[in-house]
């Protein structure tokens, strides 16, 4: 459903940050895409996301070349996508609740169908309790799941999330990977970048597993 | 993040306001405020008792008949075409003005933003004086205008392109500082969940600015309907035809009719009464919200 032939993506003025890299990501896969910091994982999954456009090679997601997508399509290609980032791009001036009913508002969906997803996605991550309260009021693990439950409430075909673990401790880190793999177990596409290979990853999860090691932008094993 | 650091920060500065509002001795406090009372009912509230008083001076009958009369008719109706069609288009302008100058870098930034300002600048006299000049018989177009018999000047397009004149910087200037304290990180974030452009706008942008976008309209409004000086150049002072309200009022006056200048004018100071009790609704709700979102 994802595939890469020889893609590079250079920065204006800058250095390749993804070099002629060619790989393959199916329904359901899990993969992992790790490298040191600045090694080009986040570039890798905007890539995937359709945030950034790749300078050479093609990117197919779903059998559309994301380069010939018309400016107007990309919006819709995104909506496939469950996004978390590295820095959350949580909205700090609107309520729990709210942060994740904007996903639905953009595709459309409104009313008692929206509150009983919005509260479904909250549940399911551990904060319903929390539905009224700010984003900055909570602890940053509890702001990651609040940014799951945003990302997954579309119910997308593929998560992507950048670093999920990156400055929690490590019971949290466990958390928040925990609820990953448990979407990877219902047939969604599970992508997470990391700077190194997580530890005890279940083993009913390693078959389907895969691992995308990147050093200086480009793939290696 | 930005949204973590200006809460935090505007917390802070109520507490520092509310400190130093305590720590003036009393008789400072209440010497200012009787002096701002005094300031006030001397040049605002007298002068809006007098009007009422005149307007009524002859009796009730004589104030309906100076109000329902056809000439005054007329001046209402087009001082709200006037504001019918330029506050939307402001409201238009300024919200396109207001994004591209608080979300986006581009060159000429600068002279855009002094542009906006102009109209606060010159003085409504020139305005009007620079539409006749583009225009008028003798301008630039007036030519072809007369060619195709299209009047501007001397007649309602005229009047209506100079109170969008006057008016244009109203709802700009209330949401450009609003939209660069709210930073890009709503828009960056809708975007990345799919939105398309227009979703953006009406999902994320706009709520966000809903009540400044209130108070310029408000503001819009109630200059639209009391412009007078570009509205007077450009006019002619054709009654029944070209006058606006402002216009009648003055007319009247100068033809001694003080009674019925006076109810006219009390119609537009009724508007300006309703103008400021919805901003103040206005201000009360958008400070709610706020302090909503401060709360929590
Ligand atoms: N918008 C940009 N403009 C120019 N250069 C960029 C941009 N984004 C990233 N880069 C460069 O591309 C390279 C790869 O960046 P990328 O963010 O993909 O790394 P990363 O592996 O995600 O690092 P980290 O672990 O620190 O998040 C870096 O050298 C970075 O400086
Ligand atoms: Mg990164």
């Amino acid at each position: 459903m994802i595939k890469f032939d020889r893609v590079s993506k250079r920065y204006p003025g800058s250095f390749d940050a993804i070099k002629n890299i060619t790989f393959e990501i199916n329904q359901g896969d899990l993969v992992f895409v790790t490298g040191a910091s600045g090694a080009g994982k986040s570039t890798l999954l905007k890539l995937i996301a359709g945030l950034e456009r790749p300078t050479s090679g093609t990117v197919l997601i779903n059998n559309q070349n994301v380069s010939q997508l018309k400016a107007a399509a990309i919006p819709y290609l995104r909506r496939n996508f469950g996004l978390i980032f590295q820095d959350h791009k949580l909205l700090y001036n609107r309520n729990c609740f709210e942060n994740v009913a904007l996903p639905l508002h953009i595709n459309g969906i409104l009313g008692e169908e929206a509150a009983k997803r919005i509260r479904a996605a909250l549940d399911k991550v551990g904060l319903l309790s929390k539905e009224k309260s700010m984003p900055i009021t909570l602890s940053g693990g509890e702001q990651q799941r609040l940014a799951i439950a945003r990302a997954v409430v579309s119910r997308p075909a593929i998560l992507i999330a950048d670093e999920p673990t990156g400055n929690l401790d490590e019971n949290y880190a466990t958390d928040i990977l925990g609820f990953l793999y448990a979407f990877q177990q219902v047939g969604v596409t599970v992508i997470i970048a990391c700077h190194e290979l997580p530890q005890n990853i279940p083993e009913n999860m390693q078959n389907a597993m895969k691992v995308l090691h990147l050093q200086h932008g480009e793939l290696s094993a | 993040m930005s949204g973590i650091s200006t809460t935090q920060f505007s917390k802070y500065n109520a507490k520092i306001a509310k400190n130093r509002a305590t720590s003036e001795p009393a008789w400072v406090r209440w010497t200012l405020i009787a002096a701002a009372l005094l300031y006030l009912s001397l040049f605002l509230f007298m002068p809006l008792a007098a009007v009422f008083t005149e307007a009524l001076r002859k009796g009730v009958d004589t104030y309906i008949s100076a109000l329902v009369d056809a000439d005054a008719l007329s001046a209402m109706k087009l001082t709200f075409i006037a504001a019918l069609i330029a506050v939307p288009l402001n409201l238009v302008f300024g919200v396109a003005a207001a994004w591209a100058i608080a979300k986006f870098e581009f060159k000429g930034k600068s002279i855009l933003i002094t542009l906006i300002d102009l109209p606060f600048a010159v003085s409504p006299v020139i305005a009007g004086l620079i539409y006749v000049l583009i225009f008028g018989l003798q301008g630039w177009f007036g030519q072809w205008l007369s060619d195709h018999d299209l009047k501007v000047i001397f007649a309602i397009p005229g009047i209506v392109l100079a109170t969008i004149f006057v008016t244009f910087p109203f709802v700009a200037r209330e949401l450009i500082p609003l939209m660069q304290a709210q930073g890009k990180d709503e828009e960056e974030a809708a975007l990345v969940l799919g939105a398309s452009g227009w979703q953006i706008l009406w999902r994320v942008t706009l709520p966000n600015i809903k009540w400044g976008l209130l108070y310029g309209v408000i503001l819009t409004n109630a200059r639209a309907m009391g412009e007078f000086g570009a509205v007077s150049v450009v006019s002619g002072h054709i009654r029944g035809l070209t006058n606006t309200m402002p216009l009648h009022v003055e007319i009247l006056y100068n033809e001694y009719n003080y009674a019925a200048a006076f109810a006219a004018a009390s119609v537009l100071a009724l508007l300006a009464l309703v103008t400021l009790v919805l901003k103040s609704i206005v201000e009360w709700y958008a400070a709610r919200s706020a302090r909503a979102i401060e709360q929590n």
